[in-house]
């Protein structure tokens, strides 16, 4: 069994934050996994995205060839159409709904919108309002975590949830509660 | 059990060389190679590990602890192996006492880079022993190897990662850590190189290559059946074994090739794929050594693209696999470039540039290396340049020296340190007229925020460089300040002689992390 998985979004948005914690999940669980991320100059307001590979079984490639995604979690709306060639025809998008526009030459949003909803599997959600709901404005990130708990097939959403415990630890129990109300909100 | 940590390629190297009996680590900032130094600082504070000026005194310092009889590791990525080129080419002349590897992180693809030069070229030059790890297990391994190795045919040994692999994270095995070694000097004449001994050192050099090549034939490795026969180097390898488990393979992750390795594969086979990530060093030994008659393809005969890093959807490309079924690109997309952070310094100086250098219809604004390049990209759209480490003064010089007014550089803190201020002596001796701006922040911003060697230090170095004291000015970039900012430039820009201005305000991702 195996989940490939494209994370995107814009520099800034917190994509490594939810790498880490399902990479977390899934060295408890004993799964395989490889994870290629991006570093330097990109982190700059610009486009960043991670490639992350969960496996029963050895896994080879650092990278995800075109078509072999079952998942895109994408932090911004326009970020996960990037991505769309390297999808599977099965493969689910998870994405804000929320246009991050820092760009003058950023999509009209309504065509936008249209492309992302004809896609096959799409789930589109605010985040950012979840997020404000859930009180911790930072945790939009986690909220989509809790969004892709449904659909990640080789972790659940208790693996993901004592993998926020760990991760948050040194930051305190009030921040480990806080990210885990976004998370929750995120799964309903 | 073994203990198992989920790594980066980068951080398994650290940890490695750790566990290696590490006494130091030599290191100039620079992706992909940031995180090696940067663990080590965290993990083993007791090595040796302040960040050095460039990688020509990160070299030399490191052969200066391996002179001691200590092992001593050098980190850089890909372009910084020009900057210590001398230091690192005579170091195998002179060879080593204790230990000394030499990473250099190559950046296939320049994700964050202005060329992608492959590093083994400079291996081979040298001829020294190459390492090449295809996963982060083997950049673990291979770093004990690669000590070892070193203080056995005492040369120094250069260990090649690429982006992908110091960039991605996988579970390691690691081991138990070894003492560091003894402080045990050398104590001979062959580390003078005069003609005389240099003479007789190239000579050493030459004999030890039979050595080094038997030790990779040693670490070749074949598998699998088939008529084609693949080379896989270093990352290619998991390519070719994610789309074809089975093939033939000669996998190499040390170099110079096996040469009776790649001969007992093109025995086996009637073809040869050479898959290596970077520039096609391999596939011209293999040509060489099989001479014209037998087949051999990869990057330059087009079954691999010439250009940019390997990927599954290449490789598998190359082997004839059908790719599978992929969504089109999406229509609604525009690209989404980095950019200079809201607030920052830089975008305040850059405003003050361009409203100044609009006066004048002959201005070039010389750019240099850190996240102000960024400049180069719109709205500000202000550099004319931007080539390597330094080059923004000795560029701005030699226009000027052409005729070229006003000639403007602009470089950051730690650039000016790291290749800058031989160029601003060179201007300050020839009257140069040209106006630099050291647009400081305090850091190393673009690497994460290292420390800048120079911090504090500049109104200093540029006086005892020569610069005039009434044409040395410090501002703060800040809207508020434009009109003092704009006139300093344009007065300095009117004066004909070399000006620094240095625009001085911390980096604000550097600021975040101090106020927590």
């Amino acid at each position: 069994m195996k989940t490939d998985i494209i994370l995107c979004g814009v520099g800034g948005q917190g994509i490594l934050s939810i790498a880490t914690v399902i990479g977390e999940a899934a060295t408890r669980a004993g799964l395989q996994l490889k994870q290629a991320e991006v570093h330097g100059m990109s982190q700059r307001g610009g486009d960043v995205q991670s490639n992350l590979r969960l496996s029963t079984e050895p896994i080879w490639s650092d990278l995800i060839a075109k078509g072999g995604a079952d998942v895109i979690i994408s932090m911004e709306p326009m970020e996960a159409l990037r991505y769309l060639p390297y999808l599977s025809k099965d493969g689910v998008i998870i994405t804000s709904s929320k246009p991050f526009v820092n760009i003058p030459n950023y999509p009209d949003e309504t065509a936008l919108q249209a492309e992302l909803d004809s896609q096959p599997k799409v789930f589109k959600l605010d985040i950012d309002a979840l997020a404000l709901e859930a009180g911790n404005p930072k945790g939009a990130n986690m909220v989509l975590l809790g969004a892709v708990a449904a659909h990640l097939g080789i972790l659940d959403a208790a693996q993901l949830r004592e993998a926020i415990k760990t991760i948050f630890a040194a930051k305190g129990e009030a921040v480990v509660e806080a990210n885990l109300k976004c998370f929750d909100l995120g799964s309903k | 059990m073994a203990e198992k940590k989920l790594l980066l390629g980068d951080e398994a190297v650290a940890l490695g060389a750790i566990r290696a009996g590490l006494s130091g680590v030599y290191a100039y900032p620079g992706t992909p190679s940031t995180e090696i130094t940067e663990f080590i600082q965290k993990y083993a504070p007791a090595i040796r590990s302040r960040w050095c000026t460039n990688e020509k005194t990160a070299m030399e310092a490191a052969l200066g602890m391996s002179y001691a009889g200590k092992r001593a590791l050098v980190c850089m990525k890909h372009v910084g192996m020009n900057v210590c080129a001398d230091a690192f080419v005579n170091s195998a002349i002179t060879g080593v006492e204790g230990g000394l590897v030499v990473l250099a992180a190559d950046d296939p693809s320049m994700h964050s880079s202005q060329n992608e030069q492959d590093s083994r070229f400079y291996g081979k030059f040298a001829m020294v022993p190459i390492f090449e790890p295809s996963c982060q297990q083997e950049a673990y391994d291979m770093i004990g190897k690669a000590f070892e190795l070193s203080e056995r045919v005492k040369l120094p040994v250069l260990f090649r990662v690429v982006t992908r692999l110091a960039h991605s994270r996988a579970a390691v095995e690691v081991g138990e850590e070894r003492a560091q070694n003894e402080f045990r000097p050398a104590n001979d004449r062959g580390w003078v190189l005069l003609p005389a001994i240099a003479r007789r050192k190239y000579a050493e050099l030459i004999d030890k290559q039979k050595d080094i090549l038997d030790e990779s034939e040693r670490a070749a490795a074949i598998e699998g059946e088939g008529k084609l026969g693949i080379i896989a180097c270093g990352i290619g390898y998991n390519y070719v074994k994610e789309a074809a488990p089975k093939a033939s393979i000669l996998k190499i992750n040390q170099y110079p090739i096996p040469q009776s390795a790649v001969r007992y594969l093109a025995a086996r086979c009637s073809k040869i794929l050479v898959v290596e990530d970077g520039q096609p060093v391999v596939e011209q030994d293999v040509r060489a050594l099989l001479g014209v008659d037998y087949k051999v393809a990869g990057r330059l005969t087009g079954a691999l693209p010439r250009t940019g890093e390997l990927t599954p959807d290449s490789v598998a490309a190359a082997l004839g696999i059908k790719p599978s079924e992929a969504l089109a690109e999406a229509q609604c997309l525009a690209p989404r470039p980095p950019q200079l952070c809201p607030g920052c310094g830089h975008r305040d100086v850059y405003k003050a540039l361009n409203e100044v250098a609009a006066e004048f219809p002959g201005a070039r604004i010389f750019g240099d290396i850190g996240c102000y390049t960024l400049g180069a990209l719109p709205p500000f759209s202000a550099l004319a340049s931007c080539v390597d480490m330094g080059a923004s003064i000795t560029m701005a010089k030699g226009a000027a020296d052409a005729g070229l007014f006003p000639a403007i550089a602009v470089i950051g803190d730690s650039t000016f340190t790291h290749s800058g201020m031989t160029g601003l002596l060179d201007a300050v001796n020839d009257h140069a007229n040209i106006t630099v701006i050291i647009s400081d922040n305090l850091t190393t911003a673009m690497t994460g925020g290292q420390d800048s060697a120079g911090t504090s230090k500049f109104e200093a170095i540029c006086l005892g460089l020569g610069v005039e004291p009434e044409h040395l000015h410090v501002v703060v970039p800040l809207p508020a300040n434009m009109p003092e900012i704009t006139r300093i430039l344009r007065e300095e820009i009117n004066y004909k002689g070399v000006s620094v201005i240095i625009p001085r305000r911390e980096c604000l991702q550097t600021l975040k992390r101090h106020k927590k």
